[in-house]
């Protein structure tokens, strides 16, 4: 076992001190030692993308980084979206448009969405389809997902947004 | 017009039946507050990792723990000898054979479990996992079922030496699991030899894996003051695992509490007991601390648990007119080392006798055996009931090749065998009976939405043109499902009928919390069963709590796989909440000074008939519950139901699919895929759009790439996601739905089920399309899964 190295960051705005085998994986660092267990860990291969966290602006695969690598960085995991009880509009849009289900990918989707909205604001489908094509979904088939996106992105523009699933159907009178 | 208003207004605020309720889940997921299994975290807890076979058949002739022991930081290294003494060595499968839980002396798949190494955490775990000596002999290794019972192949299961009969009858040789055969068979025989067409095609359903996102783990705490052992694990069916593991381990179910926690997909892969749970709960025991043991992908992909591996052969007989006089079909059924198949105790090839489909066939004859080969257990319901998809994919794909050989039109031909309307309820010739379906209309629907003239003109055009660079497939599958096993005279798991149950309690404020034996995996149910309960109980949606999954509170339930939730368990959630209703009709009828006669039920409360105004809300009645009741009745609010269904129910679709493919590289786009779903009862029509999606996508993934092949040594390929097919949001189509109601007559709300038939419905779909495609060229079949490099092959061996 080699020595372990203290490494600093900043957490979702917080200034962290994390004490790691220089062989740690930055995920295994987030999820065991810093109760951070929103990214999750879906394969071993830096292909399912729930481990994705942003890291001084470029969406990351947690899995795929040595904790020491992030020595003076940023860090956006999903923890840190919702701010002072107000939900992310990606979480809003996730959430309106049914864009998932069982959540376990929930994390990753959004924080890479984040990203890619930052990048471009105003995606067509086919560009969040593609820009999106890290993460991966077994149980929404994607389609609800590109529509909690573009809802979000509307949003964020600073449109009026409504869900595609309204409660009831409307009642004429 | 008022009135309405009012009614509408007391309509959304009860969130009932039919609405699209957004869901109560979303809340923890979106901001990454779920809890998982891998997310639990215990005082003193160490981790665990399995030693695995690089061998698919080998002799293990020695074991050496002592370097990974003395390596700091480990607790313990099992193996099976550790495990003898606690006769814990092998355990029993669900399909009523053993499994061994540590290698005992031998290995019969590549990546089988050989120990357990446990650890402070999973770094020094891994380390001290390589540092575990094995010696291996090599044996001779069968990976081809057709020729695991040939005569002198080697013998896999040494342990079941001289015995003739297994769980399900007479073995008729050493490599032989079971055989199991259903229908007339002299009757079929005959019809055959008497018919003016037959057809006869093999087919292969490849091996495949359900790959939920989460890998399956287990987080086991043994208390050995108490004596009480507690065990977070990724399943589907918690409380079986709870009888299961007081069977292992001689505790009493009372001291056993299984916690499924959130579950990031299951599709069939978190319903059977595996290893590592295993190990994970006999170190907790041995070391007085919690244990961790989580699987990587690969082993998820290569041990826990493969679906289908189904080697069919169908033959169809009929008349000149293309009606079909009798189906007759033999499989080999790989079941791997282990037969470890998920289904109801009684039925080794599960609910594969629906594939008469929904086609009025008056004679059928099916037999499957079930053999063992070197490769992993399983025989899991891939997103599907019991082998349903192997039965749809069966007949959708036999029905075409008739159509084929015939020249009829490929809707036509379905048109003319269909099951009718007046028909149900229908007895098939396999001894099931269909309690209704409406079949015909919504084959016209899909084919009216996609204008199906227009699509075949389109293609007889291309097929004329020798120059058009791609080849056009059109594929239509009206598939019939059986799900929501089951009633318990024919239906049980271990002995345990296959109901499922519902526990509510309304407490003074109206609100409540309702209890059910089922596990959502991201169906959700927290939401679902909410609406159903608002709607029979009259109580919102929104004060209501759902739990699933904690065995020391949930009533005892079978759990959630081949669709039962809203077949059995939604059944029990209705009928509970009936019985609170009945129960607040009575003392509505106290308080109003009445007979409970002449109230009635009307959406939050109960109105004397033909006088409004004298009324009382749920609201009112659930506080006079606990402090004014009638003479002679119990205080509180409280219902349970155990739900035990007469029959299954059969949902049925019309799926239509246009494939575009590039005769020179084998690239195929899916151009449109329409999926028409008859559920029954529709819960929430936004959830249901959501199954339907991702179903259809992991048919898609199954039809277009899945596959874990095997090399001839036993090597498993494809066992990581580089290789193993999941589509992400490029190449996934865009779907589209569409939907009829044909309620079930029996069920209590008459719903359905609904997330598998886009699986089970869509694979013939994407087959048909396909082969469509080459069928003016002669092609009947080809296997799937329909990558480019097969696809280009197909089109190679044409000349194209």
């Amino acid at each position: 076992m080699a020595k372990k190295t203290v490494v600093s960051f900043k957490l979702n705005g917080s200034a962290i001190e994390v004490l790691v085998e220089p062989r740690e994986l930055l995920i295994h660092t987030l999820r065991e030692k810093l109760a951070t267990t929103g990214p999750h860990i879906g394969c071993d291969t830096s292909h399912c993308g729930a481990c994705t966290v942003d890291l001084d602006g470029t969406s990351v695969k947690s899995c795929t980084i040595l904790t020491v690598q992030c020595e003076g960085s940023e860090l956006l995991t999903i923890e840190g979206f919702a701010k002072g009880g107000q939900l992310h509009p990606l979480q809003e849009g996730f959430t309106e448009e049914h864009g998932l289900q069982c959540g376990f990918c929930t994390p990753g989707m959004i924080t890479r969405a984040y990203r890619m909205l930052q990048e471009n604001p105003n995606p067509t489908e086919e560009e969040i389809r593609y820009w999106m094509a890290g993460n991966l979904c077994r149980c929404t088939g994607y389609q609800n997902i590109v529509k909690a996106i573009q809802y979000a992105a509307a949003k964020m523009r600073g449109e009026a947004v409504e869900t595609s699933h309204p409660l009831m159907e409307k009642v004429t009178v | 017009m008022d009135q309405t208003v009012e009614k509408s207004g007391r309509l959304e605020k009860l969130e009932g039946i039919g609405c699209a309720r957004h869901r109560r889940e979303d809340p923890r997921f979106i901001q990454g507050k779920g809890t998982y299994v891998d997310d639990v975290k215990l005082p003193g807890m160490l981790f665990g990792v399995m030693v695995r076979s690089p061998y698919a058949h080998a002799r293990i002739t020695s074991i050496d723990t002592s370097k990974a022991k003395a390596h700091p930081g480990v607790h313990a290294v099992l193996t099976a000898e550790d495990l003898k003494p606690l006769k814990l060595h092998w355990m029993p499968t669900l399909a009523g054979d053993v499994q061994a839980v540590l290698a005992d002396g031998r290995v019969s798949f590549q990546n089988q479990e050989v120990a357990f190494v446990v650890a402070d955490d999973r770094y020094v775990a891994e380390d001290a996992a390589e540092l575990v000596e094995v010696q291996y002999e090599e044996l001779p290794v069968i990976v081809d079922p057709l020729h695991s019972m040939d005569a002198g192949a080697p013998v896999i299961r040494p342990d079941l030496d001289g015995k003739d009969v297994g769980a399900h009858g007479r073995r008729r040789h050493y490599n032989h699991i079971f055989n199991w055969h259903v229908g007339d068979k002299d009757k079929t025989d005959r019809a055959f030899a008497d018919a003016p067409v037959t057809v006869k095609q093999d087919m292969f359903y490849p091996r495949v894996h359900p790959c939920p996102l989460e890998t399956c783990g287990s987080v086991a705490s043994f208390d050995p003051v108490r004596g009480e052992l507690t065990v977070w694990i990724t399943s589907q069916a918690p409380h079986v695992v709870r009888t299961v593991v007081g069977l292992l381990s001689s505790i009493p179910e009372s001291k056993i509490r299984i916690i499924s926690p959130d579950i990031g997909g299951g599709f069939g892969n978190k319903v059977g007991v595996y290893p590592g749970y295993v190990t994970s709960i006999v170190a907790s025991i041995v070391l007085g601390r919690p244990v961790k043991w989580i699987e990587s992908r690969s082993e998820n992909l290569t041990t826990t648990a493969f679906a289908r591996d189904y080697w069919m052969t169908g033959e169809l007989a009929a008349n000149e007119d293309g009606k079909i006089r009798a189906l007759r079909v033999n499989v080999v059924a790989d079941h791997g080392a282990f037969d470890a198949c998920a289904d109801p105790t009684k039925w080794p090839a599960g609910m594969f006798h629906v594939c008469t489909g929904s086609y009025d066939i008056p004679n059928a004859y099916v037999s499957v055996d079930g053999v063992y080969t070197n490769k992993f257990p399983g025989g899991v319901a891939y997103r599907c009931s019991f082998r349903v998809t192997e039965a749809v994919y069966l007949i959708e794909r036999m029905i075409d090749v008739l159509a084929q050989k015939l020249g009829v039109d490929k809707a036509e031909i379905r048109r003319r065998n269909f099951i009718k309307a007046e028909q149900f309820p229908y007895h098939t010739p396999l001894g099931l009976e269909f309690d209704s379906g409406n079949y015909g209309p919504a084959l016209e629907k899909v084919l009216k939405a996609v204008d199906y003239e227009a699509l075949r003109a389109e293609q007889a055009q291309k097929r004329a043109d020798p120059n058009c660079p791609t080849l056009m497939g059109i594929g239509i599958c009206t598939f019939t499902e059986i799900v929501g096993a089951g009633p318990s005279k024919s239906c049980d798991i271990l002995g345990i009928g296959m109901f499922d149950s519902c526990e509510i309690r309304v407490h003074p404020d109206s609100s409540a919390i309702a209890r059910m034996g089922t596990m959502t995996q991201g169906q959700g149910h927290q939401t679902t069963y909410a609406q159903i309960i608002a709607t029979e109980a009259g109580i919102p949606a929104s004060g209501i709590m759902v739990e699933e999954g904690d065995t020391s509170t949930a009533p005892y339930g079978l759990g959630t796989y081949g669709s039962r939730s809203t077949p059995v368990g939604a059944a029990a959630v209705a009928r509970a909440a009936r019985k609170i209703r009945e129960k607040a009709r009575k003392i509505a009828a106290h308080l109003l000074e009445v007979s409970a006669d002449d109230l009635e039920f009307d959406l939050d409360g109960f109105n004397v008939k033909g006088d409004p105004s004298k009324a009382k809300s749920m609201k009112e009645i659930a506080w006079a519950a606990y402090n004014n009741v009638p003479e002679g009745m119990e205080m509180g609010l409280e219902a349970v139901d155990y739900y035990d269904p007469p029959n299954f129910t059969f949902p049925f679709g019309a799926y239509f699919c246009v494939l575009d493919i590039t005769k020179k590289t084998g690239e195929t786009k899916v151009r449109r895929f329409y999926a028409l779903d008859d559920c029954g009862t529709r819960i929430n029509p936004m959830i249901i759009e959501g199954q339907i999606h991702g179903g259809l996508t992991e048919g898609f993934a199954v039809a277009m790439g899945q596959e874990l092949p095997y090399d001839e040594q036993g090597n498993v390929l494809g066992a990581t996601l580089m290789d193993y097919f999941v589509p992400t949001a490029v190449e996934t189509p865009h779907w589209e739905t569409d939907f009829t109601v044909t309620p079930s007559p029996h069920h209590p709300i008459g719903a359905k089920g609904v997330a598998e038939s886009p699986h089970v419905g869509s694979i013939p779909c994407f087959s048909n399309a396909m082969i469509d495609a080459f069928s003016h060229l002669g092609v009947t079949h080809f296997n799937m899964p329909y990558n480019n490099w097969k696809v280009w092959k197909q089109a190679q061996a044409l000349g194209l």
